[in-house]
């Protein structure tokens, strides 16, 4: 892979170079500011695209991949590589990052240079966050991710901006914390092993191979700290209350954004993280995870049916459609765990071309009421009909992206929990019913609000954002083979690290209990000392 | 053989006029629409014509192709669908049906819509309409039927809001879509089920390894059952059958022509086809037979009923088309695959004339749809009069009409057949008797006695040729298209029987196996049945003329005195309103009062909020501590010094 040996570390840091030119740049020239990162993330863009030239499809491993020592002291790692479930994340960060700098073009008007800055470091803690195999690097993007996200929300949002801002924070700081005494956690075991590091593939390794013994209760609490972090990120009902105001009061490129990448950093930590470090704790998890992403579906559609703010409504829907990527993912099978990929793609596609359609009625009307739309087919046919077929797309209508992931999560799940899939499935119905239903108090019916009678149509901006997206909708609705092919290697790999339903405290401990590590040696003679006191 | 290899073709030409007229069609005038897209519709049906003489010059051998393999659509594990197309005896008259009634109602449409804003996007749905009916009947697995099976869906949606400004027209569509969709929740879990038990969705391993199984008992419900049960409630939806059928009537919402195209003669046909498709499926799962016969039987019956009182005309041809899809699931429940497609077909061309027709009449009086407003149109739109009159001899069984034939060959299957249920040959009688009688009932209403509209107002004119053509045309079909089974009466052939005998000849051949005491029924039963069925049309013929040629006023003084009966009738059982308030209402309910409101907001959300106050409280609490005071700091290391030694001394105890 000669030649690709930077890639990975250019796409990460050329869109913070991209920011820090930015700060050059006179904080007025507003036209020059927006060609400029617009142009800076497609450069971005295309050089991602490198990556499918030299990923190959036989290698269920890390590609692409960078190692170097960065802080040695404390065993800390530059450890960068793409896998078949990081590369299409990467290519939807470096692809919706041009559509949300183009959607901004004119709603923002305050801090303009700020703004795209932030939107640049955003992107690279994004790649960042798909690249990182060192649990150390992986943190320290999760949390440089999060601060231009604040800020996006609190700064340039609407409504009650900050209070969303601090709640987004709030929750997922909560998460980050836990997940980082879990990772603490990990550091102090494999430096027991005898071999400290935060580098994840080792890790996985000396678990796998029994270097690093890991007693049941202990990987279930590892386990949870983690899971938690995730499922908050995605985020999996009951966790997803920061969702709804965080969407409904960022501002469009935020929303996209939030939609669109960052909550598949949860899904994409649980296959990154949760399966192959704790294998048993995932399968015994497994019934409880799945059952709360059904009700996930299921509540979040009922919820979303009943929204009277179209963007709130959107927001709604994605812990409906997260909760098909979560269930995929939790069956351990290839076909449901591929769509579960690929339903994350597909979901940040749509949703994110749903919320571009909101804010360009926003960017308009100032108003996400349906009391204050409706019949907005009329003044702009263009908008309405792209609008239409973002909720086509959502719904999982066949030929469309959206049908193929939930189409094969259904046929995954089916084949081991019969049940599970006939309740998620009913989100097929539900999808139908509240996006139509929206569809309808938006666009359709007679103008009834004097103000919405001679709205401009989509402009020849908008229309190339929207053109783009559904020409992706299209493309992975018929040709998915061209994706599920790259993720073929890999998520084989990943089920055979977790397929084994003896995790290893069956299969460790066993052996480990002849020779006990010094550690657990300590452990025990505290035990018992503390018992036979009294 | 060009089509025959190239079978992508007879998709991609309605396709590209959908596109075409899409994209471009918005600021063409009207010449240019019609050449985009009823050219390519036109183009569809021509390449169909080779196809179908390609398809007639191949040996027997030959039969059955092995389908065309275009491309891999969705591959992950072990499972796989291909894009890929077929062509059988079913096929060939599944794509004769859609491309042939397609290409004239579209013609019509030139006519009908000409006046309508948003032309070129009443076609280019029309046009993907095609393109989706064509994928799903030459689709040649489970999963790609699927696709044509929503995606007529969604036309029908898109047509059905077509005044999307009305809001009954918004809500008619919505409806559509979503009802079909309640359906496809079943059909989708027959789908997964179909996968998980034969490890493909490819029809041919399918048929293959259920040829092999068992047949199930009635009473011990195996795989085979739970699948076949499952696809049906995705064919009820589609079909309009009982309890699902309430999307159709409100889909008159959309313009007359895709009432004629999408709510007669193609689209509601699917469910009919994919249960004949699954014939080898439903032959082994004798439970799914009855529940398809039984589904069937009540539904003829029941819409036959809500048809005899509506005063909307399209409202009674939508409830005639439910009643006739009945039938034709009966012909399939009874094991009478063949009786049900043709029953299809002859119901395509007399249904869409009706459409048609009833459209003309709708044009004639500008608009109007009650036939209460309307009588006496016989002389003044005599062409529009002629060919309707000629489609309701056909579809209440007049003989030697297309009708006749069909609905006395499912009549005669469910009396004499192998799966023979005099129960229900008893519904499809008397629900034929009805149909004559509502059939009559709208024409002597239309086009009989004295005008009730405003001679003044009311400019009544026959509709233009490009209207008139496709109108004589089906009408001439009406009469010949069942003569392919005329054969029968003196003891021949039945060629359409014979033609598809290669798809369900395993099926017929089972259920012969399974009733080793039945044999066929003598030829002279069948002159008796179809003498009976006449007989039965013929009272309906008379009842209708009674009450609305002979005693006018009697219908009025039958309705009062029947009272609630006839209320019953009129509001359609009440059924949109018991759905209303048992399901939808309380769902939404308690969407937005439980867990919204209550769960959401108040307790989860609630939760979140009222942990972020108790900790800036307690922050705030704590702050006060650090006072800066030296004498309650001293305090506070009192208590801490005690809590140590208190600690210390439960340690050692």
């Amino acid at each position: 892979m000669a030649g690709h040996n930077y890639l990975l570390t250019v796409l990460t840091f050329f869109p913070l170079a991209g920011a820090f030119t930015l700060l050059l740049l006179s904080g007025d020239d507003h036209v020059w500011i927006r060609r400029f990162t617009l142009f800076a993330s497609v450069i971005e863009f295309i050089m991602s695209l490198f990556l499918l030239r030299g990923f190959s499809l036989a290698d269920g491993g890390y590609q692409f991949e960078e190692f170097y020592d960065w802080i040695p002291s404390l065993h800390i790692h530059y450890h960068m590589g793409v896998d078949g479930i990081s590369l299409f994340l990467i290519l939807l960060t470096t692809f919706l990052t041009p559509l949300a700098i183009l959607c901004s073009w004119n709603s923002i008007h305050e801090h303009v240079k700020e703004f795209f800055a932030m939107l640049l470091v955003l992107e690279m803690g994004m790649v960042g966050v798909f690249c990182a195999l060192d649990l150390f690097l992986f943190f320290v993007f999760w949390e440089v991710m999060l601060i231009p996200m604040y800020f996006l929300i609190g700064v340039w949002g609407h409504g009650r901006k900050v209070y969303a801002a601090l709640k987004f924070i709030l929750y997922t700081m909560f998460g980050s914390i836990l997940m980082l005494v879990g990772i603490l956690w990990l550091f102090h075991l494999s430096g027991v092993a005898g071999n400290p590091t935060f580098d994840l593939p080792a890790i996985v390794s000396m678990l796998h191979n029994g270097q690093i013994s890991l007693p049941w209760h202990s990987e279930l609490l590892l386990f949870l700290a983690f899971i938690l972090a995730f499922a908050i990120k995605v985020p999996v009902f009951p966790l997803h209350t920061w969702l709804p105001d965080a969407h409904t009061e960022a501002p469009t490129a935020g929303s996209v954004i939030l939609a669109g990448v960052l909550l598949k950093m949860g899904t994409y930590g649980m296959l990154r993280f949760c399966l192959p470090l704790f294998p048993e704790a995932s399968h015994r998890a497994a019934p409880v995870i799945a059952t709360l992403a059904i009700i996930g579906i299921i509540y979040a559609a009922l919820v979303a049916m009943v929204q009277t703010n179209l963007k709130r409504l959107v927001a709604y829907t994605s812990v409906s459609h997260l909760g098909f990527v979560v269930l995929g993912i939790f069956v351990f099978n290839p076909t449901a765990m591929e769509g579960a990929i690929y339903q994350m793609l597909n979901h940040g596609v749509s949703t994110g071309m749903l919320f571009l359609v909101c804010g360009m009625i926003y960017d308009r009307r100032h108003t996400y009421e349906f009391s204050e739309l409706g019949g907005l087919a009329k003044p702009m046919p263009v908008l309405c009909a792209f609008f239409l077929f973002a909720c086509l797309s959502s719904l999982a209508l066949p030929m469309l992206n959206g049908f193929i992931g939930e189409f094969m999560i259904l046929i995954g799940t089916f084949e081991h929990h019969a049940a599970w899939a006939i309740w998620a499935a009913t989100g097929a119905i539900l999808s139908a019913v509240y996006l139509l239903w929206a569809y309808q108090r938006t666009a359709l019916e007679k103008v009834t609000v004097a103000k919405n009678e001679n709205l401009p149509d989509a402009s020849p901006r908008e229309r190339l954002i929207l053109i783009t997206a559904s020409i992706v909708i299209v493309f992975m609705g018929v040709a998915s083979p061209l994706f599920t092919h790259r993720m073929d290697a890999t998520t084989n790999a990943l089920l055979q690290q977790v397929g084994d339903r003896t995790g290893y405290a069956a299969r460790h401990v066993a052996p480990q209990a002849a020779q006990p590590t010094q550690h657990e040696l300590a452990l025990h003679s505290v035990k018992f000392e503390r018992r036979a006191q009294p | 053989m060009f089509i025959l290899n190239h079978l992508w073709i007879i998709l991609a030409l309605p396709l590209a006029g959908s596109m075409l007229t899409l994209l471009a069609g918005r600021h063409w005038p009207q010449k240019y629409v019609n050449l985009s897209s009823v050219g390519f519709v036109v183009l569809a049906f021509l390449s169909y014509c080779e196809l179908a003489r390609e398809f007639f010059s191949l040996t027997a051998a030959h039969i059955p192709l092995p389908p065309a393999d275009y491309f891999t659509w969705m591959t992950a594990g072990n499972f796989r669908v291909d894009f890929a197309l077929q062509v059988d005896q079913l096929t060939i008259v599944m794509l004769g049906v859609v491309t042939f009634v397609g290409m004239l109602i579209h013609i019509y449409s030139v006519g009908y819509m000409a006046h309508e804003e948003g032309y070129y996007r009443f076609f280019a749905e029309m046009n993907l309409f095609m393109f989706f009916m064509l994928t799903l009947v030459m689709a040649s697995n489970l999963v790609l039927l699927f696709v044509g099976w929503e995606g007529v869906g969604l036309c029908s949606y898109l047509l059905i809001s077509f005044f999307f400004q009305k809001k009954s027209a918004a809500d008619a569509g919505k409806k559509a879509f979503i009802t079909t969709r309640i359906g496809d929740f079943g059909f989708t879990i027959g789908i997964l089920m179909a996968f998980w038990t034969f490890g493909s969705i490819d029809y041919k391993t399918m048929f293959a390894a259920a040829a092999n199984m068992p047949v199930e008992g009635m009473h011990q419900w195996g795989v085979l059952t739970s699948i076949c049960l499952l696809l049906l409630a995705g064919a009820v939806g589609k079909s309009a059958q009982l309890p699902l059928y309430v999307w159709l009537p409100d889909a008159m919402e959309g313009p007359t022509p895709v009432s004629a195209l999408i709510h007669a003669a193609t689209m509601v046909t699917a469910g009919v086809y994919m249960v004949a498709r699954m014939n080898v499926l439903f032959s082994h799962a004798p439970a799914a037979m009855l529940a398809v016969a039984i589904i069937g039987g009540a539904t003829a019956l029941y819409a036959a009923t809500i048809g005899l009182a509506q005063n909307d005309i399209k409202k009674v041809l939508a409830y005639s088309t439910i009643s006739q899809l009945g039938y034709m699931f009966l012909a399939c429940g009874v094991g009478a695959y063949a009786a049900g497609i043709f029953h299809l077909m002859t119901h395509a061309f007399f249904k869409a004339l009706l459409f048609l027709a009833a459209g003309s009449v709708i044009h004639a009086m500008g608009g109007q749809q009650d036939m209460q407003y309307m009588g006496g149109l016989r002389k003044k739109i005599p062409w529009t009069f002629g060919t309707m009159l000629v489609a309701t001899l056909a579809i209440s069984g007049a003989p030697l009409f297309a009708g006749f034939f069909s609905k006395d060959e499912i009549l005669f299957d469910a009396y004499a057949g192998a799966n023979a249920n005099p129960i229900l040959y008893g519904v499809g009688l008397f629900a034929a008797l009805l149909t004559a009688c509502y059939m009559f009932r709208l024409i002597f209403l239309t086009f009989y006695g004295k005008p009730r509209y405003d001679e003044h107002h009311v400019h009544v004119h026959e509709s233009p040729k490009v209207m008139l053509v496709p109108l004589v045309i089906l009408a001439i079909l009406s009469v010949i298209g069942g003569w392919f089974v005329l054969p029968t009466y003196w003891g021949g052939k039945d060629y359409f029987k014979g033609f598809l005998d290669p798809v369900f000849s395993g099926s017929t051949e089972l259920a012969a196996k399974l009733h080793p005491s039945w044999t066929e029924p003598p030829h002279s039963l069948e002159l008796t049945m179809a003498a009976i069925a006449v007989g039965v049309a013929f009272v309906g013929f008379l009842i209708a003329w009674y009450l609305y040629i002979r005693k006018p006023a009697l219908p009025k003084k039958l309705a009062n005195a029947s009272g609630p009966v006839y209320t019953l009738l009129l509001n359609k059982y009440y059924v949109d309103e018991l759905y209303g308030a048992v399901i939808i209402r309380p769902l939404i309910w308690i969407s937005r009062n439980v867990l919204w409101k209550v769960i959401d907001v108040g307790l989860i959300d609630g939760t979140v909020n009222g942990v972020a106050f108790l900790s800036r409280e307690s922050g705030n609490g704590l702050r006060r501590m650090q006072s800066g005071n030296t004498r309650s700091y001293a305090a506070w290391v009192i208590v801490g010094a005690v809590a140590v030694t208190v600690f210390f001394v439960w340690m050692v105890r």
